[in-house]
């Protein structure tokens, strides 16, 4: 096991000569135990934790039809514009130029949360709806991010929606952007 | 009475078989883990609350965060007939020699114009180095080509479970155009439910979602 042999080969030593005494080679495998185990605890845990996740995404039917095209309360509707840098836009019910400056907000993914869950409280849920609107330069995080709230702040599946974002709404983000000082 | 002389025994334990187990155990493990196989394409992936394991077996759209598009056909026994039914379908004149070839390609990153020359080249490009396939502009969008074939070869067979394979996989730095094109790919032959790899991540505490877990 794990002792060796040492006895030596056949030299042998004058009959003056004493012997050296023979040492023990057994070795306290304790730690290597320790570190064999520790290893393996290691290895388990970091396998299990790389795993990546799925999300479901539902997409829904294109439709030309203006029968067809779903009508949203103005009431219930919040609208949340994905911008740059992070930068997240939002206003309740339509945007009416009268009254643009005060519709429109700026927050962000931390604050958005409690936003959405206040709208979710303050609204009959027949009529809510939030509509989600990526501008050109928001990127693929923000996209997953809002969706993520959406799930977050268990928004049922058919109250919230991802619409093209409307040249107004653009123009609307780009002097926002310009006014905050986002580059 | 005389006592009884129980012989004292030492209390050392050899601890080789131990250490020999421990160690079996670890080569075990790290033999019989799966190794992710290299990153060719590095992607840092969003993160979001979803809790399902992503499909080992899939079709994966990867969005590398300088927007180039890559396809990995995961499912063996489909990825031959998908290769034969865009060649056909695009009248890209490869040989069946050529498309064995092509087979053996884990990553599709070329648009279908350069592929001839790929396969035939001595010293094929890395797939780290290809250009992508063609998705930036909306009217030569490839990918669309692509997940027609795709849904061509799955026609017959469940719907639900390609919807569970087909992985759309891309860099938090990705703008969002180029995954409204993926969408559109999809879109356009009708299919409407994916999947996005994502990273997972712990419910938030106090948030709606945490409470109904809660209640259940």
């Amino acid at each position: 096991m794990a002792e060796i042999d040492t006895s030596g080969g056949g030299h042998k030593k004058g009959p003056g000569v004493k012997k050296g005494k023979k040492l023990s080679t057994r070795v306290d495998l304790t730690p290597m135990v320790d570190l064999g185990f520790l290893l393996i605890t290691f290895f388990v845990f970091t396998t299990t934790m790389a795993q990546s996740t799925a999300m479901n995404m539902n997409e829904p039917k294109d439709s030309d039809d203006p029968e067809k095209i779903m009508k949203v309360k103005n009431s219930g509707a919040m609208t949340i514009l994905l911008g740059k840098q992070d930068q997240v836009y939002y206003y309740y019910g339509q945007l009416d130029p009268a009254t643009l400056s005060e519709q429109w907000k700026t927050t962000d993914y931390k604050e958005i949360r409690q936003l959405i869950v206040d709208k979710k409280k303050s609204t009959p849920i027949d009529d809510l709806m939030f509509i989600i609107k990526s501008d050109k330069e928001s990127t693929f995080k923000n996209a997953i991010d809002i969706l993520d709230e959406m799930s977050i702040s268990a928004v049922p599946p058919g109250h919230y929606a991802e619409v093209d974002i409307t040249p107004a709404e653009e123009e609307m983000i780009r002097q926002t952007e310009l006014a905050n000082g986002i580059q | 009475m005389p006592k009884v002389k129980l012989p004292r025994k030492s209390t050392n334990v050899d601890m080789t078989a131990m250490c020999d187990v421990a160690f079996l155990l670890l080569t075990f493990f790290i033999l019989a883990t799966k190794q992710k196989p290299a990153e060719v394409l590095a992607v840092q992936t969003p993160s979001s609350i979803s809790a399902k394991a992503a499909p080992d077996k899939s079709i994966l759209i990867t969005l590398t965060a300088d927007g180039r598009a890559f396809l990995t056909l995961g499912d063996e026994t489909k990825k031959k007939e998908i290769l034969e039914n865009i060649n056909l379908t695009k009248q890209m004149g490869l040989s069946p020699e050529e498309i064995n070839k092509w087979n053996k390609q884990e990553f599709i990153g070329l648009p279908l114009s350069q592929i001839k020359g790929y396969i035939n080249s001595s010293n094929p490009i890395q797939p780290a180095q290809m250009p992508g396939i063609p998705i930036k502009d909306t009217l030569n969008n490839e990918m669309v080509d692509w997940i027609r074939s795709v849904s061509n070869v799955y026609a017959g067979s469940d719907q639900t479970a390609l919807q569970q394979m087909l992985l759309v996989k891309g860099d938090n730095a990705v703008l969002y155009p180029l995954f409204k094109n993926i969408k559109q790919a999809f879109k356009k032959n009708e299919i409407y439910k994916f999947r996005i790899v994502t990273n997972g991540e712990a419910i938030p505490i106090g948030s709606e979602v945490f409470n109904e877990s809660i209640k259940s």
